[in-house]
């Protein structure tokens, strides 16, 4: 491929946010006729690199080349008629309309205005034919399979004479057989000389179709690999990085034997719990006291399962035990009947109402439990709002003052006082640190191990191994939607072994969870 | 790879879904007439049906353009008080002596031009449709009281005699001009949505406007055309209600909207946008008018049985729409 000249050149692309440089000074080449991965974790530039490209952003410096001429887009519409097309992750097509529509809406064959639908159905299927897709071009789009809507935005965007085409994030809602479909033609449009970018954060799919893999991490350039010269644990490796966090190094806690809690009486069973699309089934035991990690890239299902545990998504496999005890979690409410509380990773859509001051935010939950027609009465509001805000130490410690003006991590313990006053069982925790600052983090670190001390079971779910092998007793790794093992966090558990477990798939020697 | 998968599960019995709701319609238009032909012998006589169209055409007319809004997901509650503006206004001028052919042309305009400006308003201050034509609503029937308090004839010899006008068969039934403009009208807008691109982005931008805007096309002029559309179809009405009353009067019409938005809806258009046919809004008027035609020849039921049955009708299709798009996820 050295011989041959890029379609493609990103040189030294910068761009800021208010705040945040989201990309400094990355590099990026693209073949004609490869499929190239663009990898990195959440933050890491890869999407703010993409509407660069696409000129939905334009960049503070750097230089962009198509084909040897320098490029400058408005736009996606400008970026696709150069040749520059990109198909995202929903499905951006209009399901009421014809496949073949679909295709052609905007560029329809016409004469004197009107359109010539029998010469476009028939291009439709030429289109669709040529990816190896025999579908009835007059159906609604709405009847077919994400993954065959996936396909028709694909030849939507192939049909305006594409020489890039990026795919950002195709597969996160495709199933295996409908991936390799996907692959099928993506290696086919590879082999008629189309430069693929494509985005995901599942590693066997890079391996199973990418020809070269470049690494952002942080808005910074890691480098450019050949997929053949990277291993799975250096690019896992690449893309976490192994810069200890050195600021918070919790008291090392004399941490209870996890052998001993393992023994002890379960408080929630799953077993083979599952989602089509979502999760494959799992099975995963937390006991009373329990701090359970659950490690994995973004996007490997870590949420997915919390949300399931939650009844906030339905299980359509398996079913779940609470104290021995069939307990079918439907929703939400039934999971808070069970004692179950969870606080959501997007604490400002999902959990706090930013308006509402902290005394009412933290109140929510327990009021809804109690059923709105008990008011809680106000001095016992203020006696218990009084009492979380000094054991977590909110500041400021004003009860009476909207959530939105407090920090990030404030916030996030506005949001755990609000469930650690229903006295929840099971306390599911989604990056709970994610956002906000070293001393926060240390004292929610320490909330965590307080609470699993006093017997709550915790679920504690982190994109940083490091904080989740600080604090949980048992890791259950997640990759690819799939928990691919449990590992007893005893002395012969380290970040190594988490990455090598979440980059290979198989857990290696030493103890496992029985 | 297996073809199957790829393919959706269609029985070669089954009727598309998207057809479902005007067949639904078209049934129980079959259904009431047979009803009515069974209970009164004179249900029989064609002329019934001419009737149903005469008095029925200008609201074919203004559906017409609604079909288009709805399809878009907007709501147009202006067109009741468009046509009694235009009605208003054309009276009035004629009244003055101006000559019919400039009264038509200023009458065809006025409509098309609130629409064009109530559009614009939606599209570029993001407004909600409903509160943009509400006012537009409120602005027209003004304007109407603002020409004239009280009703004003219309003598002029054109109109009267577009509205004496009968083209019929030699056994004595007809039709008036108003229906065939009506018709013309009709055609021109089934066309339109099904065989240009303007029609084909209305149906986009009801089933997923972000989407549309992604794929490139122009949402803005689309959203702002169908309101115009809707203005100029509006007029249209307001001068075929014209030429039935020969006469402008400031409180004609009123609530017409509704029975419009009923119309459209019962033909199969959902509210949410994205799916129904011209032809299916013409089966919509139909019924209504056929319910009407009923009750009437009932004699002993009051008219406002009328509402009650169209009302119960409109909770019946909302919840065939509703169903069917739940059977579809």
């Amino acid at each position: 491929m050295s011989g041959r000249q890029p379609v493609l050149t990103m040189t030294a692309i910068s761009k800021s946010f208010p705040g945040v440089r989201a990309l400094d000074g990355v590099d990026f080449r693209l073949f004609p006729g490869e499929v190239h991965a663009l990898m990195g974790e959440n933050g890491a530039g890869k999407s703010t690199l993409i509407k660069v490209l696409t000129g939905v952003y334009g960049n503070d410096a750097g230089v962009i080349s198509l084909a040897g001429q320098q490029v400058s887009f408005s736009g996606p519409m400008q970026a696709a008629a150069a040749g520059v097309s990109t198909v995202y992750q929903e499905v951006n097509l209009c399901a009421n309309l014809s496949v073949a529509e679909n295709i052609f809406i905007g560029r329809e064959p016409r004469t004197l205005g009107a359109i010539r639908w029998g010469e476009m159905r028939r291009r439709a299927r030429d289109l669709l034919a040529r990816l190896d897709l025999h579908i009835d071009v007059t159906q609604l789009l709405g009847t077919y399979s994400l993954a065959v809507q996936q396909m028709v935005a694909i030849a939507r965007a192939i049909d305006i004479q594409a020489r890039v085409l990026i795919l950002d994030e195709p597969t996160s809602s495709l199933d295996a057989t409908e991936v390799e479909q996907l692959f099928r033609i993506m290696r086919h449009l590879r082999d008629e000389g189309i430069a693929i970018i494509f985005v995901t954060h599942f590693l066997d799919q890079v391996y199973g179709i990418a020809d070269r893999i470049t690494v952002l991490r942080n808005g910074r350039l890691v480098g450019e690999y050949p997929t053949a010269e990277l291993p799975q644990l250096a690019l896992v490796e690449k893309m976490i990085g192994k810069e200890l966090d050195v600021l918070e190094s919790l008291d090392e806690h004399a941490k209870r034997d996890a052998r001993e809690i393992e023994a002890g009486t379960p408080f929630l069973q799953a077993e083979e719990l599952g989602r089509k699309g979502s999760v494959t089934p799992f099975s995963l035991t937390i006991h009373a006291g329990e701090v359970v990690g659950l490690a994995g890239l973004l996007g490997s299902g870590r949420t997915e399962v919390a949300r399931l545990l939650f009844g906030a998504d339905r299980a359509d496999h398996g079913k779940v035990a609470v104290d021995g005890k069939s307990a079918p979690l439907r929703n939400p409410i039934a999971a808070i009947g069970h004692d179950i509380a969870f606080c959501s990773e997007n604490r400002r859509t999902e959990g706090l109402v930013g308006e509402l001051s902290v005394r009412e935010n933290i109140i929510l939950a327990m009021q809804a439990a109690r059923g709105w027609l008990r008011p809680i009465p106000r001095r016992r509001q203020d006696e218990l709002v009084d009492k979380y805000v000094k054991a977590l130490s909110i500041r400021p410690a004003d009860p009476e003052i909207p959530v939105r003006n407090l920090s990030g991590g404030n916030q996030q313990k506005v949001l755990l006082a609000r469930w650690l006053i229903t006295e929840p069982r099971l306390l599911i925790l989604d990056e709970p640190t994610r956002g906000i600052d070293v001393g926060a983090k240390a004292e929610i670190q320490k909330l965590v191990v307080q609470l699993s001390d006093g017997g709550m079971a915790v679920l504690f779910i982190s994109a940083e191994l490091e904080e989740v092998l600080r604090l949980s007793h048992k890791i259950a790794v997640m990759r690819d939607r799939q928990l691919v093992t449990e590992l007893v966090n005893d002395h012969t558990v380290d970040a190594d072994r988490v990455m090598q477990t979440i980059a290979s798939g198989t857990h290696h020697e030493g103890p496992e969870v029985a | 790879m297996t073809t199957t998968s790829l393919t959706p599960t269609r029985d070669w019995w089954r009727i598309p879904q998207r057809y479902v709701p005007v067949l639904a319609t078209l049934t129980l238009l079959l259904v009431m007439y047979a009803v009515g032909v069974s209970q009164y012998r004179a249900f029989s006589n064609v002329q019934v049906i001419f009737n149903v169209f005469i008095d029925n055409g200008f609201l074919l007319v203004v559906a017409v353009g609604m079909t288009f809004v709805i399809l878009t997901g907007g709501i147009d509650l202006s067109v009741g008080s468009v046509v009694a503006m235009t009605a208003m206004m054309s009276a009035s001028l004629l009244q003055g002596g101006m000559d019919p052919a400039a009264v038509l042309v200023i009458a065809l305009l006025v409509g098309p031009t609130l629409g064009f400006l109530m559009g614009c308003v939606i599209h570029f201050f993001e407004i909600q449709p409903f509160i943009v034509t509400l006012a537009g609503m409120f602005f027209a029937r003004g304007m109407c009281t603002f020409i004239s308090k009280s009703s004003i004839p219309i003598t002029d010899p054109f109109w009267t005699s577009m509205a004496q006008e009968r083209i019929g068969d030699p056994r004595g039934n007809f039709v008036s001009i108003s229906v065939l403009i009506a018709f013309v009208v009709v055609v021109v807008g089934a066309f339109v949505l099904a065989y240009t691109r303007l029609g084909r982005n209305v149906y986009a931008l009801g089933g997923n406007q972000q989407s549309a805007l992604l794929m490139g096309l122009p949402v803005g002029q689309t959203k702002i055309a169908v309101y115009a559309i809707s203005g100029l179809c509006s007029a249209i009405g307001g001068i075929l209600l014209s030429f039935y009353t020969l006469s402008g009067a400031p409180l004609i019409a009123v609530g017409m909207e509704l029975d419009v938005i009923a119309a459209v809806v019962i033909g199969g258009t959902v509210l949410t946008g994205g799916s129904g046919y011209v032809f299916g809004t013409v089966l919509g008027v139909l019924v209504l008018g056929v319910i009407r035609t009923l009750i009437t020849f009932d004699g002993s039921l009051n008219s406002w049985w009328t509402k009650i049955v169209i009302g119960g009708l409109l909770f019946a299709f909302i919840l065939l729409q509703r169903l069917i798009g739940i059977r579809k996820k």
